[in-house]
């Protein structure tokens, strides 16, 4: 008992956990690894549609590449009604001899050359390690407090998130050094419960076998072909939340953040009540 | 990526130049080392350890004789597209093809206590199942089609398989590629499969040259690739290492995983 009181005051002062911070790090290397490998596989037919099959007469976004007028080999993106040249990233890219006919460019898929097995071998060994590693963690965030302490917004914070945004808007940070904003709190809950879950579904109703199990999910999604096309979509959205995330890291004291999850850093101690405490941190 | 005011505000020139050019020169050493990686064997064969821990998982989930979805008819695509061989060209399936398959037959063997040799007269005229099915390509594309032919079970239970009999496997007529011969495998729980037919009916016509003639498997809850065309035999077997390179399929030898559940 007394031990893991003592136990538990020593990682509340901590910024980020053992368990956090393990998760962030595994996070990355699979989501990297999913995200190459995902375009290899999208490359093998870099066209999505909505409904149950494929009209290969309407994907609502396609890469393909022509000849044009001058003989030139040109990289085209239909998305919708609008059609984009895009030579050298997507439908045709690589220099000189190794320029090829591809949806997305070599340096972003796994493995870089056309191999579509092998992009299928690295999404799946990853993708089981992410689920994994995933449910382990929500398992720790729910029974933890991780989840109510640190992520779930008080009212106070869902009340202010209207100011938030618009400060965020305006590049005005408030660095807080008591927990998340309101934002950011929101942010990693829609990756945690919405798009990673949405990820895993969309991605399981690819899967023959699993629509004979799970038929209702399928039609949930709208059929396969638009699980297919919310699972691209979806990967999208957590490429911008990346992006985000790693800006936000740059302007908020980028050596100080990588430091703390990697060895855990210090939690600021100054004693604050949960409610309102962090909005106008650091102001 | 553009740099932004915030960014250029952080870093100055050179120091960003020389965090660019590091980022790429890490990011070429990290393709380079990525694609070392999927060349070696012993990487390779751990990833596809997952594919394991699919089969099971499905297999699970799906139960022995989960039902793949079948659609209404108004969902049926008017040309369903061929993939792989589309026009084979052994000079034995030409003479075959030229006379409307009536000398081809389909004959079932290996570890069976009666091998049987099927015209597709006889085919025909057996009970069939009719299912309006999703194809779903390895690639990503799906098409919905009709297919009608007898159910596999049926013709196992007619060949009467023996106890030791493990795998079905499905000799084709086409040489993907001009190589060698096409062929696949299920194992019995899949062969069993009350979605599993030999078709010899799509969408209601006999099943173009295109699809498969005269006779293709439809095994409802795998990729495409398993499910084979143009069908010559089919051999009951306790293992598949001594057929073609071994690992079960024509596209199983190139490292497509064998159960292809998704």
């Amino acid at each position: 008992m007394n031990n893991s009181i003592q136990h538990a005051s020593r990682h509340r002062e901590r910024r980020h956990r053992l368990p956090v911070r393990l998760w962030h790090w595994i996070n990355l290397w699979c989501l990297i690894v999913l995200l190459m490998s995902c375009l290899q596989i999208f490359n093998a037919h870099p066209a999505l549609y909505w409904g149950s099959t494929s009209n290969f007469d309407d994907p609502w976004l396609e890469m393909y590449a022509i000849r044009g007028a001058d003989g030139d080999i040109q990289g085209q993106t239909a998305l919708g009604p609008w059609t984009f040249d895009t030579t050298g990233i997507l439908g045709y890219s690589g220099s000189g001899d190794h320029a090829s006919v591809r949806g997305f460019p070599d340096w972003i898929t796994l493995p870089s050359y056309q191999f579509l097995t092998m992009g299928r071998l690295w999404h799946f060994f990853f993708a089981w390690l992410f689920v994994g590693a995933g449910a382990l963690f929500v398992l720790y965030a729910l029974f933890s407090g991780h989840l109510k302490r640190d992520l779930w917004l008080p009212a106070s914070q869902w009340r202010g998130l209207g100011r938030d945004i618009l400060d965020h808007l305006r590049l005005r940070f408030h660095a807080t050094r008591i927990g998340y904003n309101g934002l950011q709190k929101l942010s990693y809950l829609g990756v945690l419960f919405v798009a990673l879950p949405l990820m895993i579904l969309t991605g399981l109703c690819m899967s023959p076998t699993f629509n004979a199990a799970a038929p209702w999910l399928l039609d949930l999604f709208g059929g396969r072909q638009s699980a297919r096309s919310i699972h691209f979509i979806v990967a999208g959205l957590l490429v911008l939340f990346v992006i985000v995330h790693l800006l936000m890291v740059l302007l908020s004291g980028p050596f100080r953040q990588v430091r703390d999850m990697l060895t855990g850093g210090r939690r600021n101690v100054t004693p604050v009540d949960n409610e309102g405490s962090t909005h106008h941190e650091g102001k | 990526m553009k740099g932004n005011d915030a960014s250029s505000r952080i870093f100055g020139r050179g120091r960003r130049r020389f965090l660019q050019r590091t980022a790429l020169g890490v990011a070429t050493l990290g393709l380079a080392g990525c694609d070392r990686l999927s060349q070696n064997e012993q990487v390779v064969k751990t990833l596809g350890l997952a594919e394991r821990l699919n089969l099971r998982v499905q297999r699970f989930l799906a139960g022995e004789r989960g039902l793949a979805p079948e659609y209404p008819a108004s969902m049926i695509d008017r040309h369903f597209r061929p993939n792989g061989s589309t026009d084979p060209q052994a000079s034995r399936y030409r003479q075959l093809a030229a006379s409307q398959f009536r000398e081809w037959r389909l004959e079932i063997g290996g570890l069976v206590d009666e091998p049987l040799s099927l015209s597709l007269a006889e085919l025909q005229t057996m009970p069939s199942r009719t299912q309006i099915t999703r194809h779903d390509c390895v690639e990503g594309w799906s098409a919905i089609g009709q297919w009608r032919g007898p159910v596999l079970a049926d013709l196992l239970e007619r060949a009467g398989v023996r106890p030791e009999a493990r795998y079905v496997v499905f000799h084709c007529m086409d040489q993907l590629g001009g190589e060698d011969y096409y062929y696949e495998s299920l194992d019995l729980s899949e062969a069993r499969h009350p979605q599993t037919i030999l078709a010899y009916s799509l969408n209601d016509e006999p099943l173009p040259i295109a699809n498969g003639a005269p006779l293709r498997l439809r095994a409802e809850r795998q990729l495409g690739y398993k499910m084979a065309k143009y069908l010559s035999g089919i051999t009951l077997v306790t293992a598949f290492d001594d057929i073609g390179g071994g690992k079960g399929g024509y596209w199983e030898d190139r490292g497509y995983t064998w159960y292809a559940g998704i």
